[in-house]
């Protein structure tokens, strides 16, 4: 029970001081059940960082996530955040179909008691920052399942987290839909540096985006292997194709296949 | 069952990938035999009803079972026969039927109100709480079980054989859709909108408003019509035994079969059934108001 949430400043634009922005230090858990689920896992990210954890079904890559925003609370070891300005971004879009997009927009900052005054801007910088402002009076039925994920992605936006959790939001979504989610979700990561950790089994999603990426070995999960990711930004779509790329989405992919038990 | 949901569930994300813009819409086709089906059924109970009247009643029985046309005629074509004229004991006609309507359709509207408010408070202490669910739950089950016949005797002794009796006949038929129901739509609402909920520190009572109640609500409404349809039958039920005050459909159905008026008979029977019919019809309407732009699944 050594989660400490610290008290920090929920304005980003204050927040920007010294120290990493989420912080795993030698962090065990074993769950109830005695499934042991992570073994000190240490790294941390900061603000402007994006790092994704790639390894096997069932590492507990997941798991991490749950830890950081305080879903899990049997964890065992250091992980230090600051819970009021986290945004978390689920495999399924989670919108609640009886609103429209602008209503699930506003849910997170209505349940934080804003007034829909104050977060009628933010709201709508939020819609425009993915593409979604013309469809913000339809019901989550009309959209696409990308449509659905931006949306879900705005959510998050709307309360200008420092420190972005993303549990492999695009799995779900064809091909064409998850690059150009990718591509948006790294012009959103650009404008906000916010501090990311993202969840996939794509090896090429995790080094598009990525500052570094982090390999998991099979339950109980560990780091085994961690990779600076050396390309510029911005990334355009074509670096996907350039030698570097493939030469370093290898290299993941061999430890990733070591990983496997 | 998730061998089979989670096809269907790809699916129907590539049907919405690759429709983004427009909503499924019913095919026109679909228009026209909505109503030809109906109408052939419809016709085809008519015929069998004079069939029966023609062929199986030999000449002495005719009478219990008179030609459709004699019985809208008599009973819902004919506004008022005054008791004691035209041979008849009861007295007859539309005013007489409306009447009826009018009393029954109070007590399914007061029984129904009653169940609705009962049934409600009771699943959401059910939801809120595991103890609470299997402490009640059995209960319900045995009420539901329980035929309601052999209470009457009871529910008279104690109540009177009255308006209230019959209101609580209608509470007790009615209101086990609307607790199962409004239950089954608060307790399944998926975890990961609970752990949104949590992640964003929502109180229990946010919880309930802001998310179970929206998502219970197309379940909700299915209770509803449900137990709408239910207290009808309560009110007409109750009206047999319970015959003090007012007399409603299902007394008048009781007094016409006595006085052997049979065309009557038949009338406040059709009478029931509308009624029965224009509440399941309006709370289905109703539903698809609260509901329809946003629940996939209802349909007119």
């Amino acid at each position: 029970m050594t989660t400490q949430p610290v008290a920090e400043p929920t304005h980003p634009e204050e927040s920007g001081g010294p120290g990493p922005a989420l912080v795993f230090d030698e962090l065990s858990m074993v769950f109830p059940d005695g499934t042991h689920a992570l073994d000190n896992v240490s790294f941390s990210v900061d603000r402007g960082e994006f790092v994704t954890v790639v390894g096997p079904s069932g590492c507990g890559k997941s798991t991490l996530l749950r830890i950081a925003s305080g879903l899990e609370q049997h964890a065992d070891g250091g992980c230090v955040v600051d819970r009021d300005s986290i945004g978390y971004v689920f495999q399924d879009a989670t919108l609640f179909p009886w609103r429209t997009v602008r209503k699930n927009v506003e849910l997170i900052a209505e349940l934080h008691g804003e007034s829909s005054a104050a977060m009628a801007s933010r709201v709508d910088e939020s819609l425009e920052l993915v593409n979604l402002d013309e469809h913000q009076d339809k019901y989550p039925r009309q959209l696409s399942g990308g449509m659905r994920m931006r949306a879900s992605l705005a959510r998050s936006l709307v309360l200008q987290p420092n420190v972005f959790l993303f549990d492999e939001p695009f799995g779900a979504l064809d091909e064409i839909s998850r690059e150009r989610l990718n591509d948006e979700l790294l012009s959103l990561f650009k404008a906000k540096n916010f501090a990311g950790l993202f969840i996939t089994h794509s090896i090429a999603e995790a080094v598009f985006l990525s500052t570094r990426v982090l390999v998991m070995s099979a339950r109980p999960g560990r780091i085994v292997a961690d990779y600076e990711v050396p390309f510029e930004y911005p990334r355009s779509h074509d670096l996907r194709y350039e030698p570097a790329f493939a030469e370093l989405s290898g290299k993941i992919s061999h430890d990733l296949r070591g990983a496997h038990p | 069952m998730t061998a089979l949901d989670d096809p269907a569930h790809s699916a129907e994300a590539i049907a919405a990938a690759s429709t983004a813009e427009t909503p499924t819409a019913p095919s026109k086709s679909a228009g026209i035999t909505r109503f030809v089906g109906p109408l052939a059924v419809f016709g085809l109970f008519i015929a069998f009803w004079y069939f029966v009247h023609h062929v199986l009643m030999s000449e002495p029985k005719k009478p219990l079972v008179p030609v459709p046309h004699r019985v809208v005629q008599e009973s819902i074509l004919t506004w008022n026969i005054e008791r004691g004229t035209a041979g008849s004991r009861t007295g007859g006609g539309l005013l007489k039927l409306l009447e009826g309507l009018w009393s029954s359709l109070q007590v399914a509207a007061l029984g129904l109100g009653i169940a609705i408010a009962l049934g409600f408070l009771l699943a959401t202490l059910m939801s809120q709480a595991t103890w609470v669910q299997n402490s009640v739950w059995p209960f319900l089950i045995a009420l539901q079980a329980m035929p309601i016949l052999a209470f009457v005797p009871l529910i008279g002794t104690v109540i009177g054989f009255n308006f209230r009796a019959r209101v609580m006949v209608c509470v007790i038929i009615a209101i086990f859709p609307i607790v199962a129901n409004t239950l089954f739509g608060l307790l399944s609402v998926d975890k990961g909108y609970h752990e949104l909920m949590s992640l964003n520190g929502a109180s229990r009572w946010t919880r309930l408003m802001k998310l179970q109640y929206p998502a219970a609500m197309p379940s909700i409404f299915t209770g509803l019509q449900i137990s709408a349809g239910l207290s009808v039958v309560g009110a007409v039920v109750g009206d047999f035994f319970f015959r003090q005050g007012e007399p409603g459909l299902g007394r008048l159905i009781n007094l016409y079969q006595a006085s052997t008026e049979y065309e009557q008979m038949y009338g406040a029977v059709i009478m029931s059934a509308v009624l029965g019919i224009l509440v399941f019809v309006m709370f289905g309407w109703l539903g698809n108001r609260v509901v329809g732009n946003w629940h996939e699944k209802r349909t007119g």
